[in-house]
């Protein structure tokens, strides 16, 4: 066997109490396209991070080309040959591409154009090198990070979840790429939590569970379900579409809503109608970027509409275009935002302090005092009700894992007892135990009768979740589609259109 | 010689004490690090420069002690923001007293006593045009104060430097993580920023009215801080916004003298005035905000 380009020995690296890598050896063949399977907190990013020096290890040994290296800062890694492209991109908006490129590699501007374009062509990365980055796509934001770690000529390319933010067809896209870089002699680390992509695209996979390595096997020769069962350590929670609810009356109208945003890095909503009724989820898919967070302000009540669409939003059948936040929250709608440090809890704040901030009206105050005794009781119910693990009603809300704060701030919304829900990334960085109880408990509420309204990035979340999906996609709203009678490439296909019409 | 000839020939030398201190604090800011000491910076920079001219160290001896004391007062400041991660606005405030504590004391022994300026240097031909002429002679310091603002100005928008001062301020974590050593970038556009308040200290206090008076910066350096806002971070609006500054300041000495029966407090109020009204306009646009402003401002790096 040929020496491994980068080699790890019994690496290890601790966060306080918690063991985020421990013993992990791991072998990067020259040329191989290798994945890091895990779920999230398997410790995948902790291990990239000790790879590309963003942190050092607290024991064990990294071997580069079989001689044992440090590596210090991610200046030092990238001294050996290592590039990473990063899941959250670290480009520069207000820099355009080309001068992205040249705060890495050495060149004129001019010499530098012509080589992106190249590149672009040779690869099928192409992208404008005089375009600021604030005017790109994700997708073309990627092609940037990935033609920038290239241009610096790297033996080993990291590459962090980077579907996550690609349509289906633009993956394919990528894939192709990466196999013609491996051709060429270039090892590629693959972290991913996506069975069928690592199976079609890796020639080996290192599995990662708690910590540590649990198998290290060629993709290939394994189905899905056994590579889940090696990733979570058990069998994946089987999985039946909800059965189609009788609907009812309208809980949430738009018709026609159209908002301009003279902020450069927002997106402009263009005309967007839905309905959610009684009883059932709609899905909104579509990839990051494309206006969710826009949306999901101006259904939340967070953005103030302009007088002339006064007449876009209803809500169990009454006009709110011009009520706030507050306002509709009285009306029997709950809200889940994306951000759940911040915005769906205060970090700092404990539990029921947490539970207080929308509950308040459930009878926990009194003449504008709090009644501890029943806030903490809320609390309490949430936590046990919703299965969150955590040492009590007390605990700092920062202090839960991603899966556990997301599971209470979903169990106080639905403790509400809402009319209408509405999600934005209700599964976004939660683990998968914790994602498919969340999703149990919405269909549960879909079928007493509430109507619920889900952004997602992922489609098969859509696909499990939702009677109805619509596509989002540069501020637009696709049609209604009926989930059972779509496919994911039909979601893809919605998701591209107008990229690939301007291209 | 009537108001307009007065505040032309006039206007760039008034303009100078705020365009050194605003263009140094540009360069801090474009980094990401907020530093509101330069009100005490610069009334220790004059201090240390009246002293070392005073006791006739000559104008050059007084601008270097000058930019160090600057500098010093700027390291001073990084260490505890940049090494310690403290709170850049807190710091700053701190700094600042400090620097204006030191320069009374120093200052001291010197109330009141003078030194000479320095002479102008005239384009010849254009400075004998009527009118606009006086323009064109000013002192050796105005002429390379325009001479760092267009080299500023090249450095940001076309150089490698420029590009990586704006990445850093930017998205931090993105430059740390392509292998740029974020702090010492910092500490670098910091101690710059030190140096030039400190030389714009020295230049108000040798030069533009040459005589030492405790309190003499009298609210230049809080200007000069507004300064950087009010030009969106950009090198050619911040120059433009302290000519103004130097104008308008002109322009009240101009009303008294033609015995305008304005109260001199409200005609000396009139650039902060100015500052406010400018600030709001400019805020109410926020794209140009987004473009050019910097997102990491004030925020402690941390890996």
């Amino acid at each position: 066997m040929t020496t491994p380009l980068l080699s790890l020995r019994g690496v290890s690296k601790s966060y306080g109490p918690v063991h985020a890598n421990s013993g992990v050896d791991l072998d990067v063949a020259p040329g191989a396209i290798h994945a890091i399977l895990g779920e999230n907190g398997a410790g995948k990013s902790t291990l990239m991070k000790l790879i590309y020096g963003v942190e050092s290890p607290d024991a064990g040994e990294i071997l580069w080309d079989g001689a044992p290296v440090q590596i210090a800062s991610p200046a030092a890694a990238r001294r050996l040959g290592i590039g990473m492209v990063f899941q959250h991109f670290s480009l520069f908006e207000t820099l355009t591409v080309v001068e992205n490129v040249s705060l890495v590699v050495p060149g004129t501007k001019q010499e530098l154009t012509e080589r992106i374009m190249l590149f672009g062509r040779e690869f099928g990365l192409e992208v404008d090198p005089l375009a600021h980055v604030h005017t790109l796509s994700v997708g073309e934001r990627q092609r940037v990070e990935i033609i920038r770690c290239l241009l610096a000529d790297p033996k080993l390319l990291i590459l962090d979840e980077p579907t996550s933010v690609l349509p289906p067809q633009s993956a394919q896209k990528l894939f192709e790429t990466l196999r013609r870089l491996a051709g060429r002699g270039v090892s590629i680390l693959f972290i991913s939590h996506k069975l069928e992509e690592i199976r079609s695209i890796c020639s080996h996979a290192t599995i990662l569970r708690s910590g540590k390595v649990t198998g290290n096997v060629t993709p290939k020769d394994f189905d899905t379900h056994e590579l889940a069962k090696m990733m979570i350590g058990r069998d994946m929670p089987a999985f039946a579409r909800p059965k189609e609810m009788e609907q009812g009356a309208s809980c949430l109208e738009i018709a026609g809503l159209t908002l301009e945003t003279d902020d450069p890095f927002a997106v402009s909503l263009r005309d967007i109608s839905l309905r959610v009724r009684e009883g059932e989820i709609l899905g909104i898919a579509g990839v990051s970027g494309n206006g969710q967070s826009e949306l999901a302000a101006a259904i939340s009540g967070e953005t103030p509409l302009p007088r002339s669409m006064r007449d876009s939003i209803a809500m169990m059948g009454r006009n709110v275009s011009l009520l706030g936040a507050a306002g509709r929250r009285k009306l029997g709608f709950a809200f889940v935002p994306e951000d759940r440090l911040g915005q769906g809890a205060v970090p700092e704040l404990s539990l029921v302090k947490n539970g207080l901030l929308t509950a308040h009206a459930r009878g926990l105050k009194q003449g504008g005092l709090v009644r501890y005794g029943r806030a903490r009781a809320f609390a309490k119910d949430c936590i046990n009700a919703f299965d969150v693990r955590t040492p009590g009603p007390d605990a700092e809300a920062g202090a839960l894992s991603g899966g556990n704060l997301q599971k209470f701030i979903v169990g106080r919304e639905i403790m509400l007892e809402p009319k209408l829900l509405f999600l934005n990334q209700p599964t976004w960085g939660v683990d998968v135990g914790a994602a498919s109880a969340i999703r149990k408990r919405l269909i549960e509420l879909r079928n007493s009768g509430c109507a619920v309204l889900v952004i997602s990035e992922e489609i098969e979340e859509l696909f499990e979740l939702a009677d109805h999906i619509q596509v989002l996609n540069e501020g637009r709203l696709s049609e209604r589609l009926k989930t059972s009678e779509t496919r994911p490439e039909d979601i893809g296909r919605y998701m591209i259109e107008s990229a690939e019409a301007a291209e | 010689m009537n108001a307009i000839e007065f505040i032309l020939s006039g206007m760039l030398a008034a303009a100078t004490p705020f365009l050194l201190a605003a263009l140094g604090e540009l360069v801090a800011e474009r980094s990401g690090v907020l530093n509101l000491g330069v009100e005490g910076t610069m009334a220790f920079g004059a201090a240390l420069g009246f002293i070392v001219v005073y006791n006739g160290g000559g104008h050059v001896l007084g601008f270097v002690a000058a930019s160090l004391g600057g500098v010093l007062l700027s390291l001073l400041f990084a260490f505890v923001t940049l090494g310690l991660r403290a709170n850049q606005v807190a710091t700053g405030l701190a700094i600042g007293i400090l620097g204006l504590g030191l320069s009374a004391f120093y200052g001291k022994p010197y109330e009141s006593f003078t030194v000479s300026g320095i002479g102008k240097i005239a384009v010849p031909g254009l400075s004998d045009i009527p009118v606009v002429g006086g323009l064109f002679a000013q002192d050796i310091v105005v002429w390379l104060a325009l001479g760092t603002t267009v080299v500023l100005w090249y450095v940001l928008a076309h150089t490698k430097l420029g590009l990586l001062l704006r990445a850093v301020g930017e998205n931090p974590k993105a430059a740390n993580s392509i292998g740029y050593p974020v702090v010492l970038i910092r500490l670098g556009a910091v101690a710059f920023g030190g140096a030039m308040a400190g030389i714009a200290g020295a230049y108000a206090s040798t030069i533009y009215t040459p005589l030492w008076a405790d309190g003499m910066i009298a609210g230049r350096g809080w200007i000069a801080v507004a300064l950087v806002v009010f030009g969106t971070w950009m090198v050619g609006r911040v120059f433009w916004g302290a000519c103004l500054f130097g104008a308008v300041s002109l322009g009240g000495i101009a009303a008294q003298t033609a015995g305008l029966s304005v109260p001199s407090q409200l005609l000396t109020s009139l650039p902060y005035l100015v500052t406010i009204i400018v600030l709001g306009v400019i805020s109410s646009n926020r794209t140009l905000l987004k473009i050019n402003g910097v997102p990491s401002l004030g925020e402690p790096f941390e890996k």
